[in-house]
């Protein structure tokens, strides 16, 4: 196996979701592919963390869910971003953004 | 919003389970084969693709558990689970059970109880709008507090500008007459001021205004909700209407008509007179005749503070006022026993609170010891159960629950325990305060209040929660520290040692505790019979007494109610079983309390403040008062003879020491500081007679014939001595009385002796739960080491057994088992000897003639202890003597 730290950085997790959901709704599965093939294989999601968030994120009003077809005609539960979770997505996208700039310059000014 | 989800989906998967559970399932699975697809998707043979997808994934169970477990609803279905357990734990050992939940029942029933008992009298505020500004005034004479007279309220009142409302006031009884049956009520006269002092209105019609209260003013009477629904069926139209009352504590005649002008509201409670149902205005002469009822320390003074003036403000401002107006008012002040030295302020809680402070905390400290050990017990209890189930916990360990998950099944079944025993607790709370209240001393203020409220359940609850994590706790500290491996080994006795320390130290507690109780309730026990063998001055077995209260009216002059009373006596002493019979206006520790001045030529101008009796002249024989010089009152001491005077030894001794006083002279009441009205001479001395009360000693007292006093009183006691039992002769002397005047109302009727006991209602009270909490302790700490002890002689079974196959005698292996319980006994005798000692001090109060380090109580207790915990644990002893060595050794 190769040693590579493949993690979602602690805390992202949420946000990774929001931001996959936000394109269209997507199962769990969907979500764990999106986020892999986005990241380019960097983060690797585990399925007991993503259902668990999925769970969470949904009792806090940001997610909705339904069980649906999927194209290959099988069923499974889709999840949508709700208004609310929209507007999560933002405040966080713009913390994250705030503070990975400053560990960026932190960053830069010890290089 | 988000909390509105969390609740909804949190419920819905508590409700249903299965579906919940299905739907994860089937998600995780889609999960699995969506990952399984790809990967048959990158070029992978089907089998291969689920073994990489599984690996991938992990164990599909664990997944489920993970995001089963972070929901709320995971911790209320955990609490559920354990709750279950527990229940089902309860469910298999109803012996167990039943036990503790009645422990815990009765302690915390028991509690609970005293405590709402305690909580309307000591705690709460009085039932009144800022009820912390209602003061009592009392006139300061020899150091105490003493009644006002009418002449001090009125001086006060007049002046002082510290209260917003000031009242004075005194029992009445009045019978309503015209409408059926004549029924004698309590009431109060009271000064205008006194619902606005109190700061409670009529709900119906109006308040006193200072028009109704002057002298030979108008009749008018407010009434109580309870009388106003009981006896006017709550007539709306009542404010106005003319009801008939014959009244019978005023010395004039006055009209029986009375308009009725308010009706208080239901919710009032009358903390001063809380049997009072109708109330009228005082109607005393404000310009204060000094030889006039006016000057009679017979009123009770209550006002509200100003806001913004201290207490001691006031009383200061009340302190200086005195002097001038005494001054102004010598003449009257002198028939009442001299100007006062000053006047007593404290808060009406404090005064309605402080004859029963010292009583109530003490069994409040009673009961929590009795709690203490029901709790020690139950946790003695537990101990012994998780002794039998360590092999349960040592499997539950083994498949991997954890140390804190055992303490927390541990102390869930605790918690079950204490809250079904809470339950039980509230119930017996409910008995209790039926039980406090028929058995409280007649003093108990606020009577009415004592019920089991939202805070007396709070109070319950918050000692049920406290309980249940106390006596869990324990155990499960011990429970968790087992260790799994020897607890799988059935035959393993290695940590018993540790476990019986825990047990042994709980049973010396118990024992300690128990041994407060007993000798906190043989103080008392020894205080009462201190006090019941006081000489009251008379001889109060044989005795019936009741009160004859003439209204007015009828008998309006003195000589016609002399008359009466003469005739009532007449008709008595035909009666058979009847030695002799007498009538006196003041009865002796029956809670009557007149004082008046008397002065002595030897010492003119002194005034002596002295108790009054009125009496007939069998007074002497009936009661059995001895005559100690001189001679008694006799008929010939009638109106209009030279009036005759006893005193009593006291104010002998304190006036005239050793010299005679038979032949002295002496003014009283009325007639003091008058040069006009005759002297009157002391005939002769008797024997000092206890008023109050059996402790209190105070007995400056003097006698005349009623025909001889300024007046005759309108409420006499009968006292007559019978020659058989004094309660059978009760129905017989009343009718004799009704046969002189079928409409008198007689009310009191009481045997001496019960006046007496009487007397010490709050110590016997105090004494009848002290004894109920000590033999309850007493009881619990037998059983704690009966149980422990027993529990020791099972697990050492083995080696009783080997030391009698090696010779050991059947009284050398009793004498093993007895010192075991002994040494535990003695020592929590030892830490009990030090509580009581500190514990004794917080009764002192109620102590009467004996030392709160009494050695005969301790001795006492300590012998009564001891023997019952050598019987404790003589059963166990007895059946370590019966081991068998053979059956024992063969065993292993």
């Amino acid at each position: 196996m190769d040693e590579t730290n493949t993690d979602v950085i602690q805390g992202t997790l949420d946000m990774l979701i929001l931001k996959t959901l936000s394109l269209e709704p997507m199962h769990g599965f969907g979500i764990a592919r999106r986020v892999e093939q986005i990241s380019r294989g960097v983060f690797k999601v585990n399925p007991g963390s993503l259902l668990t968030a999925l769970q969470r994120l949904e009792r806090a009003g940001w997610l909705d869910s339904e069980w649906r077809q999927t194209e290959n005609s099988r069923r499974a539960k889709f999840y949508a971003l709700t208004r609310a979770g929209k507007k999560q997505l933002e405040v966080e996208t713009a913390d994250w953004t705030r503070r990975s700039s400053a560990i960026a310059r932190v960053l830069k000014a010890e290089g | 919003m988000s909390f509105w989800r969390q609740l909804t989906h949190g419920l819905r998967v508590l409700t249903n389970r299965t579906a919940a559970d299905g739907d994860l399932a089937e998600e995780v699975q889609d999960y699995l084969d969506q990952t399984t697809a790809a990967f048959e998707a990158k070029g992978l043979r089907a089998e291969e693709a689920r073994r990489a997808a599984r690996r991938e994934i992990g164990n599909a169970i664990l997944v489920r558990e993970q995001v089963r477990a972070s929901g709320w609803e995971n911790v209320v279905e955990t609490l559920l689970a354990d709750l279950r357990y527990a229940a089902r734990q309860l469910r298999n050992n109803p012996g167990f059970a039943a036990t503790a939940i009645l422990i815990l029942g009765l302690g915390i029933g028991a509690t609970t109880a005293i405590f709402s008992a305690v909580n309307p009298i000591l705690f709460k505020p009085l039932p009144y709008p800022r009820s912390d500004r209602i003061m009592m005034i009392f006139e300061q004479r020899d150091g105490g507090e003493r009644l006002p007279s009418f002449g001090t309220y009125e001086g006060l009142s007049e002046r002082s500008r510290s209260f917003e409302a000031m009242a004075a006031m005194k029992p009445w009884q009045p019978a309503i007459v015209g409408i059926g049956e004549p029924e004698l009520f309590e009431g109060q006269r009271v000064s205008a001021g006194y619902f606005r002092v109190l700061g409670v209105l009529p709900a119906l019609g109006r308040d006193f205004q200072s028009a109704d209260d002057q002298y030979n003013g108008p009749n008018v009477v407010i009434l109580s909700d309870r009388l106003w629904r009981r006896r006017f069926s709550g007539d709306p139209q009542i404010i106005g209407r003319q009801i008939t009352l014959e009244n019978s504590s005023s010395q004039l005649a006055v009209n029986s008509s009375f308009t009725v002008i308010g009706v208080m509201p239901a919710g009032f409670e009358n903390v001063l007179a809380p049997l009072a149902e109708l109330w009228a205005p005082l109607q005393y002469n404000p310009s204060l005749p000094p030889d006039s009822r006016e000057w009679g320390h017979h009123l009770r003074m209550v006002a509200r503070l100003h806001s913004g003036v201290s207490k001691e403000q006031a009383a200061s401002e009340l302190d200086a006022i005195l002097p001038a107006f005494g001054k102004a008012h010598a003449k009257g002040f002198e028939s009442a026993g001299g100007i006062p030295a000053g006047v007593i302020v404290t808060s009406l809680h404090d005064h309605v609170a402080s004859n029963v402070k010292p009583a109530l905390l003490a069994i409040l400290g009673a009961v929590v010891l009795v709690l203490l050990i029901a709790s020690v017990n139950v946790t003695n209890l537990l101990l012994a159960r998780g002794a039998q189930r360590r092999g349960e916990f040592a499997v539950r360990a083994a498949l991997g629950a954890g140390q804190r998950r055992l303490m927390r099944q541990l102390i869930t079944e605790s918690l079950l325990l204490a809250v079904l025993g809470g339950t039980l607790g509230i119930v017996v709370a409910k008995l209790g305060v039926r039980v406090l209240v028929a058995l409280s001393p007649p003093g108990l203020p606020r009577v009415a209040a004592i019920r089991v409220d939202s805070a007396v359940l709070i109070f319950a609850l918050a000692i049920t929660t406290c309980i249940g994590l106390l006596v869990g706790l324990v155990p499960a500290i011990h429970a968790s520290r087992n260790d799994p491996h020897s607890g799988l080994q059935q035959s393993s006795r290695r940590s018993i040692g540790a476990h019986q320390g825990v047990r042994r130290s709980l049973v010396v507690s118990e024992v300690a505790l128990a041994l407060v109780l007993l000798v906190s309730a043989g103080l008392l026990l020894r205080s009462l019979d201190r006090l019941f063998s006081i000489d009251p001055g008379f001889d109060a077995s044989h005795i019936l007494t009741m009160q004859v209260q003439e209204s007015g009216n009828r008998y309006a002059r003195d000589d016609a109610r002399a008359r009466l009373f003469e005739q009532a006596l007449e008709s008595m002493r035909h009666l058979p079983g009847i030695a002799s019979a007498a009538f006196v206006s003041q009865l002796p520790l029956s809670g009557d309390y007149e004082v008046y001045g008397i002065e002595f030529e030897a010492y003119s101008g002194q005034a002596e403040a002295a108790f009054r009796y009125a009496v007939s002249p069998d007074y002497f024989k009936a009661m059995r008062i001895p005559l100690r010089r001189g001679r008694l009152l006799d008929e010939g001491d009638r109106a209009g003879a030279p009036v005759a005077v006893l005193i009593s030894e006291s104010l002998a001794k304190s006036k005239f020491h050793d010299r005679d006083p038979i032949g002295q002279r002496v003014r009283m009441g009325p007639n003091m500081g008058h040069a006009d009205k005759p002297w009157a001479t002391i005939v002769g001395v008797v024997e000092d007679v206890k008023q109050l009360s059996l402790g209190v000693n105070e007995a400056e007292a003097f006698y005349t014939t009623p025909a001889q006093w300024a007046w005759v009183d309108n409420a006499q006691s009968v006292v007559v001595r019978t020659v058989g039992d004094a309660a059978s002769l009760a129905a017989p002397v009343r009718n004799a009385i009704w046969s002189v005047d079928k409409d008198l109302p007689v009310v009191r009727v009481a045997t001496m002796e019960n006046l007496l006991a009487q007397t010490e209602a709050q110590r016997r009270f105090a004494l009848i739960i002290f004894e109920a909490f000590a033999l309850v302790a007493l009881v619990l700490a037998a059983t704690g080491i009966y149980g422990v002890l027993s529990g020791s002689v099972t697990e050492r079974m083995r080696e009783i057994g080997v030391r009698a196959a090696l010779g050991a005698t059947r009284e050398s292996i009793v004498a093993l088992v007895v010192r075991q319980g002994m040494t535990l006994t003695a020592f929590g005798m030892a830490i009990g000897l030090l509580g009581a000692a500190a514990a004794s001090q917080g009764i002192v109060a109620m102590l009467f003639g004996v030392s709160p380090l009494d050695p005969v109580t301790y001795i006492a207790v300590i012998a009564m202890l001891g023997s019952v915990s050598l019987l404790a644990c003589g059963v166990p002893a007895w059946r370590a003597a019966r081991v068998d060595p053979a059956i024992t050794l063969r065993a292993e």
